[in-house]
């Protein structure tokens, strides 16, 4: 059996489902009442959805003497200048700057263990077992749990609580869960041909997953990235015990909506979706980038021996 | 064990077409296996390490600590009582803060499985183009990757006393003063809930349902099923496994949840994780690591009863 065999196999699953799929829509040509029922469901979904964010927005252009809800009281920059004069919002830049630093160390570090691990799970290994399950149970532990269990752990060592220590570990247990679970997907969809033929022609075991396996699962990677650094910098529960004395931007948000009494917090708000956004927007461009690179040179793979 | 993970049998789960391939590929991965587990050892030891050191000893540790005695003014006192616990399970307010707690989880249970359910077939069933089921899939996970604290926040300005659904209601006559259940309460929470989670739900039942075989549909529209009853005979029990996944999910993110019920509950509304939260703030940790043994064996239970219904691992 050969990648040829391998490749085509794929394609026909995929060419009898659009055959199979374009079947159906030969013999549906109408659409059911049922389509058009869930097809409202979706977009009253959509809108229940983004409602609220973009409701958030708009307000966040209030003028000067606007209030937290509408009617809008003219329209300005008001509020986002506000954010850039220190006295109307506490340590938001402060909180904003170690969210991001903390959001990147999480991203490379849960980029790099997951992928060892990933590789690490294609084979036995003493204690792989009870290594799964304990970080499957990373994820469902009730956050506020591993929390306070971080936060006595330093609490007895006597080591000063802080968001590059303790906070830094409890994004990693809700950060890495994701991130194993996408590998061991990832690998198991992976066709190990490519690295024996690696290994015929004289790769190492470095060289092959330098060249071989990690160009492959690149747009993987990619994705994991964007789930360490969204999940990381947008923890709260885990964050709340364990970040000691200076907080992170969504513990700060928080912390200021409960005695917000203007809109410079819709400002804030508006301003990290739009951040958020823009992250979202580069790694899915980064994935088209790749994909179309592909389509028109191959994969990269072994290019760079 | 790890069958389904060394990609090993169990081809049945495999995307038709594929299988005949599947026995190679196990005498390739047979052969792949050349290098030391040393090496895996190794490449796990460094995911191995942070859940010792950052999940394992400090789940360990509140074990530990709810045994412990405390006073105003030393956090811990190390000691082993069962005070803590009989003071969790004699006061009455924990029966009312689980009570409440259980009953927001099982309505919001209720509302994402529905949503999701109904959301995911339509995806996976009656949008035909691959290209629109990737659109509207990423349309639903958008909002999923910004910040929840904003999300949360965002509901203020439309359920407030001011707000814009006490406008409309107001407008078209159907109250005539501002209601004030809408915000700081439960339902503000409970939609708070399946505003953040309902993309859980879609996400995995989507995920089963692709893997359904087309022909058994059409084999039961032929044998003269409506659609509905094809609904409920064969989508809904090949999808079990993915309403079982979003549903440990959602659970274990209500049931642990204090973040939205202060935002959204404002004060209105307990929960357990909220307790616990509100007694760490008083800086006791042996009742607050009690009362989080607690909620971990009620989470525990909910969790073993629905991961009876299904195997993770072949699901990946």
């Amino acid at each position: 059996m050969s990648v040829d065999a391998w490749n085509k196999s794929g394609h026909d699953v995929q060419s009898s489902r659009n055959q199979a799929n374009t079947l159906l829509a030969m013999t549906h040509v109408a659409r059911s009442p049922m389509f058009y029922a869930l097809a409202s469901l979706f977009a009253l979904f959509v809108a229940f959805l983004y409602g609220p964010i973009a409701t958030v927005v708009v307000l966040a252009f209030q003028g000067p003497e606007g209030g937290l809800v509408f009617p809008m009281n003219g329209v300005s920059l008001h509020w986002f200048g506000a954010l850039f004069r220190p006295q109307s919002i506490g340590d938001i830049w402060g909180a904003f700057d170690r969210s991001i630093r903390l959001g990147s160390i999480v991203m490379v570090a849960t980029v790099l263990i997951s992928l060892l691990a990933g590789l690490a799970f294609r084979r036995r290994f003493p204690g792989a077992t009870i290594l799964f399950y304990i970080v499957i149970a990373g994820l469902v532990m009730p956050s506020i749990v591993v929390s306070l269990g971080i936060g006595a752990m330093f609490e007895m060592l006597g080591i000063e609580r802080s968001w590059y220590s303790s906070a830094l570990g409890a994004h990693l247990t809700w950060t890495l869960p994701f991130g194993l679970l996408i590998m061991l997907a990832v690998f198991n969809r992976f066709y190990p041909v490519y690295e024996e033929a690696a290994r015929d022609l004289g790769a190492t075991g470095w060289q092959t997953v330098r060249y071989v396996v990690v160009p492959i699962i690149a747009p993987s990677l990619v994705g994991v990235a964007l789930f360490g650094f969204t999940l990381s910098y947008d923890e709260i529960a885990r964050t709340s015990q364990s970040v000691g004395a200076l907080n992170t931007l969504p513990i700060e948000l928080e912390a200021m909506q409960t005695n917000a009494t203007t809109p410079v917090i819709y400002a804030l708000g508006a301003m990290t979706t739009g951040l958020s956004l823009l992250v979202i927007g580069i790694c899915l461009l980064a994935l088209v980038a790749v994909r179309r690179h592909r389509e028109r040179f191959g994969s990269d793979a072994g290019k760079a021996v | 064990m790890l069958n389904a993970i060394q990609g090993t049998p169990h081809a049945e789960e495999r995307p038709r077409g594929a299988s005949r391939s599947r026995h190679d590929i196990d005498a390739a991965n047979a052969r792949g296996r050349w290098q030391l587990p040393i090496i895996a050892c190794l490449q796990a030891l460094p995911l191995a390490a942070v859940f010792f050191l950052f999940f394992v000893v400090p789940v360990v540790l509140v074990v530990v600590v709810s045994f412990c005695g405390y006073e105003t003014y030393r956090i811990l006192i190390p000691d082993f009582t069962l005070d803590n616990f009989r003071d969790v399970f004699s006061e009455s307010v924990t029966y009312r803060t689980y009570l409440i707690t259980v009953k927001l989880c099982a309505i919001v249970w209720t509302v994402t499985a529905l949503l999701g359910f109904l959301l995911a077939y339509f995806l996976a069933f009656q949008v035909r183009s691959r290209t629109w089921q990737t659109v509207l899939l990423l349309i639903c996970s958008i909002p999923f990757w910004t910040s929840i604290v904003i999300r949360m926040i965002a509901w203020i300005p439309l359920l407030g006393r001011n707000g814009l659904v006490n406008r409309a209601l107001l407008e078209i006559g159907a109250v005539n003063q501002p209601q004030e259940w809408l915000l700081y309460s439960e339902f503000a929470v409970i939609v708070g809930y399946v505003h953040l989670y309902t993309l859980m739900m879609i996400v995995p039942i989507f995920n089963s349902m692709m893997r359904i075989d087309r022909s058994l549909i059409e084999a039961a529209t032929d044998a003269g099923a409506s659609t509905l009853h094809v609904l409920r005979t064969v989508v809904l029990p090949l999808s079990k496994t993915g309403i079982a996944i979003g549903s440990i999910f959602v659970v274990a993110m209500v049931m642990g949840d204090f973040v939205t019920v202060d935002v959204l509950g404002g004060g209105q509304v307990a929960s357990v994780g909220k307790q616990i939260a509100t007694q760490l703030s008083y800086l006791q940790f042996p009742p607050a690591a009690a009362n989080a043994i607690v909620l971990l064996l009620a989470v525990i239970t909910m969790i073993v009863l629905l991961v009876r219904v299904v195997d993770i691992r072949k699901e990946l």
